[in-house]
């Protein structure tokens, strides 16, 4: 260069400046939006229905969210790192018939939930492996072992079918029990939650998940290990849809080759709603949890209301589209506010 | 292994008879480099001489089909850019490598955080660290912004404080400049000689010949990549370096004519974005080039984009020929004869995965679409015309854009606009990562479309560029024009004193 200043200004003190909470106050604006959506929705049918929120209601409310919270908890993962994982309907039905099969000869209920865990850990880890090393997009790999674990599970449930009688009183009582108005399961739910968001923020393997899912050529020159991590982000989805299977069994304890059929997309709905967006790199697993507790509640929402049940698939979907939409806009807007910040400081 | 018998240290890092192909394309033939502690170690070429894979096959992103790459005199081979990293090698790419979702403290020390107990990342120490870098290179960047829309500048700048962050024992650095001005390369050379003083390794990458000059010692050259010399600088001039990288001499580099000026072709009035730049005011005439100067940061590419129609305006207006333009519509300023050339040839200017030819047919649609149907033929023609008027360097002109050298990227995004024919042509870096050789060509062309009587307004971090092809040079600072110098009097002190805002010239 030819060409030096003369005197370059000192550096002034760097602001703790408007960009950084401006960007911070959108996404907890995201999850603060769901929240309020989801409490207002609440309160109207609270003051139509006032045996709405009785404990009875309440728990059934978090009963419901529970089982999409860990599935999604689990898919957000793999959506940051620019994946998906559709074939977690298909593990949580197997893993529940397997946990069911061994309670049923009078196995102990802490050996089937880790039954149940382990056999979703084989299926994302075979997940993982497709799609880290098989080079094939995540969509076309899950898609194919839903099939294929769907197949397994037909072939050997067959017509068979586990009811709450087959099962162990104790597993049964888990399923239902609860402190007050807190269900077990649901307290199970949010402490896998809340340590899924701490690992996310606070360790550099949670990062680097953000990072790949952010930009994968550049993950790669940083010398991020990508495939270990993508086969990371599926065991753990994995693991959570295999839970998942097992907490479905003690909540209903009604298992068939059905259970689960169809899951995967409320539980992509239920990630996207939150906020976690599908090409990667963004969202928090609180968001997809808050998506989750939003999709289920207006099941029981709209019965409380007298309003039919029909309406369900239609209104998940405007929230999606809306979702989807309001995630657009806000980007637009990040976006413009950021680059008048550029030209202001340079 | 053979020794140098030399007195000096021995090299840290070298290459032996090193090659690499891309199918058919041999972009290194036995090319051997030795990089030395202390020194600073030019690289020079043109575009697509096997710069950039060189620097990759350092880092290990590409593995070498023969010969070796030895670290402290030792084979080495890297499995990974992860490798690399752990011997203590910082490489810059040439293109930004950023996660744009993430903060700017987070991608300079992503994989390499600061740690609490237990492995926990301390998010207060990156912070810190991060800020102490920013200070350093002399710049206000807010660690907790994310990188998503950062200015190219910006983006290299991280890029810079990312491969400052460890100690590293090899710098290498493939044009970190390019984007920049005075003030930033100044800062980032100061402190390029200090790790050189504690006796690191550098490789320094750029086609502005006059940096190679001021900050290295030695320089290899490459061309079409064969290794031609490794030699030191002392007692070389810049035209001695040029024929080792062309092969031949080089006619002149700013090739300007002069030309007649004629109707305003272009008129800015009052125009301003709140926060990016206010009340800016300017003509260019047909047959005119005017120079658009400033540091980075000015608001320059700002106001070229309002114009355009990218970015809309929140007051004031912009005529084409007497005509206004709609506030914030590209697609009346293209039918109204405007062209603009991005700064950002990756986000803004190319389809990466489309062909060349394509790429430069996308802005022809017009012509060469008849009756809802592509003429492919006329685009093809079209295309290759002007690939080879800009000596763009591919295999085929089927193949992805994304194949090509940085700098032949940039002919080609030259080349969809220039095939519009425009009235008025906003180029914003239209040299940023081009050879000597080329740049020349690229200065002959626009000075030709101005005497052709297109207007053009060049906007140019590369002061020389400025003074040796601009009628008239408008400078910004801070969003706002500070001054309007004409050719006779436009100097480098001139232009900097109004660029820093030190004195309204
Ligand atoms: N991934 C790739 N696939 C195919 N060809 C490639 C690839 N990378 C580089 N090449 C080719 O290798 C040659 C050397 O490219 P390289 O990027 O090393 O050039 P360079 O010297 O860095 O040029 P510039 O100054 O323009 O950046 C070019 O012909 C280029 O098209
Ligand atoms: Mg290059």
């Amino acid at each position: 260069m030819t060409v030096t200043a003369p005197e370059s200004a000192p550096v002034a003190e760097v602001p703790k400046s408007s960009g950084t909470r401006l960007v911070d106050r959108v996404f907890k604006m995201r999850e603060l939006a769901i929240l309020a959506v989801f409490l207002v929705m609440i309160a109207v049918t609270q003051a139509g229905n006032s045996e709405f929120l009785s404990e009875q209601g309440i728990k059934d409310l978090l009963l419901n969210a529970t089982i999409l919270v860990l599935v999604a908890t689990g898919q957000s993962l793999v959506v940051i790192t620019r994946n998906v994982d559709l074939s977690v309907g298909s593990t949580l039905g197997i893993s529940a018939f397997a946990a069911g099969t061994y309670l049923q000869g009078g196995g102990n209920p802490v050996v089937a939930i880790v039954l149940a865990v382990l056999l979703g850990i084989a299926f994302g880890v075979l997940n993982g492996l497709l799609v880290s090393f098989g080079q094939v997009p995540a969509l076309v790999v899950t898609l194919g072992t839903l099939y294929i674990i769907r197949g397994i599970d037909s072939i050997w449930v067959g017509s068979r079918q586990i009811t709450a009688a087959d099962l162990p009183d104790g597993f049964i009582d888990f399923g239902a029990g609860g402190v007050s108005a807190v269900p077990w399961l649901a307290l199970i739910a949010l402490a896998v939650l809340v340590g899924t968001a701490y690992y996310l923020k606070h360790f550099g393997s949670g990062r680097e998940l953000y990072a790949l899912g952010s930009n994968p050529e550049a993950a790669r020159l940083a010398g991020i290990p990508v495939r270990k991590r993508i086969l990371a982000a599926y065991t753990f989805c994995g693991a959570l849809a295999g839970l998942a299977g097992a907490l479905y069994l003690a909540r209903f304890g009604n298992v068939d080759s059905g259970t689960g059929n169809g899951y995967e997309l409320t539980v992509v709905s239920a990630v996207v709603v939150g906020g976690v967006v599908f090409t990667g790199g963004s969202g928090s697993v609180y968001g997809a949890a808050l998506g989750a507790l939003l999709l289920t509640s207006i099941n029981s929402v709209l019965p409380a209301l007298g309003v039919s049940s029909v309406w369900v698939l239609a209104i998940n979907g405007v929230l999606l589209i809306l979702a989807i939409a309001v995630d657009r806009v806000v980007a637009l807007r990040v976006a413009s506010a950021l680059k008048k910040r550029n030209a202001r400081h340079g | 292994m053979t020794h140098r018998s030399d007195t000096g240290p021995a090299p840290v890092l070298a290459l032996k008879d090193v090659s690499k192909s891309f199918g058919a394309v041999r972009a290194l033939r036995d090319v051997s480099l030795e990089l030395f502690p202390g020194e600073v170690h030019a690289l020079a070429g043109e575009n697509g001489a096997g710069k950039s894979t060189l620097i990759k096959t350092l880092a290990g992103v590409h593995r070498p089909d023969a010969g070796q790459v030895l670290l402290d005199g030792e084979p080495t081979v890297f499995h990974g850019p992860a490798d690399a990293r752990d011997a203590g090698i910082a490489v810059i790419y040439q293109e930004p490598t950023l996660f744009p979702d993430l903060s700017i403290a987070e991608n300079i020390f992503m994989g390499r955080r600061p740690r609490r107990a237990l492995g926990r990342i301390d998010h207060k120490a990156t912070h810190e660290a991060t800020l102490a870098l920013m200070t350093r290179l002399g710049v206000e960047l807010d660690p907790d912004r994310p990188a998503r829309g950062l200015s190219i500048a910006d983006q290299q700048i991280v890029e810079i404080a990312k491969a400052l962050s460890f100690d590293a024992r090899v710098l290498i650095m493939d044009e970190p400049t390019a984007a920049l001005t005075g003030s930033e390369v100044a800062r980032l050379f100061g402190v390029v000689r200090t790790l050189r003083e504690q006796g690191a390794a550098v490789l320094f990458i750029s086609h502005r010949l006059e940096e190679i000059f001021e900050i290295c010692r030695r320089v290899t050259t490459l061309r079409d990549g064969a290794y031609i010399s490794s030699e030191p600088l002392e007692g070389m001039t810049e035209d001695d370096l040029v024929r080792r990288m062309v092969g031949r001499d080089l006619e002149e580099l700013y090739p300007k004519q002069d030309v007649e000026p004629g109707a305003v072709a272009l008129s800015v009035r009052r125009l301003t974005r709140e926060g990016v730049f206010t009340d800016v005011s300017f003509d260019v005439r047909c047959g005119e080039i005017v120079g658009l100067a400033g540091l980075v940061g000015a608001g320059r590419t700002e106001v070229a984009r309002a114009v355009f129609g990218v970015d809309r305006w929140d007051a004031g207006e912009v005529e084409v020929d007497g005509k206004a333009l709609t506030n914030g519509a590209p697609s009346t300023a293209m039918a109204a004869g405007l062209a603009l050339v991005p700064e950002d040839r990756r986000a803004q200017g190319l389809v990466m995965d489309m062909s060349i030819e394509r790429n430069i047919g996308l802005t022809g649609l017009r012509t060469t679409v008849k009756a809802g149907l592509m003429n492919r033929g006329a685009e093809r023609s079209r295309s290759l015309d002007w690939a080879v008027r800009l000596q763009v360097k591919y295999a085929r002109i089927a193949d992805a854009v994304s194949t090509l050298s940085g700098g032949n990227q940039q002919k080609v995004v030259l080349a969809k606009w220039l095939a519009t024919g425009p009235k008025v042509l906003i180029v914003d870096e239209p040299t940023r990562g081009i050879d000597v050789g080329t740049k020349a060509e690229v200065h002959r062309l626009l000075s030709s479309l101005a005497a052709d009587g297109v207007a053009v307004l060049m906007i140019s971090s590369d002061l020389p560029e400025i003074l040796g092809m601009a009628d008239r040079v408008l400078v910004m600072h801070e969003g706002r024009l500070t001054a309007e110098i004409p050719r006779s009097e436009a100097t480098e002190e001139t232009v900097m004193a109004a660029a820093t805002g030190r004195a309204a010239a």
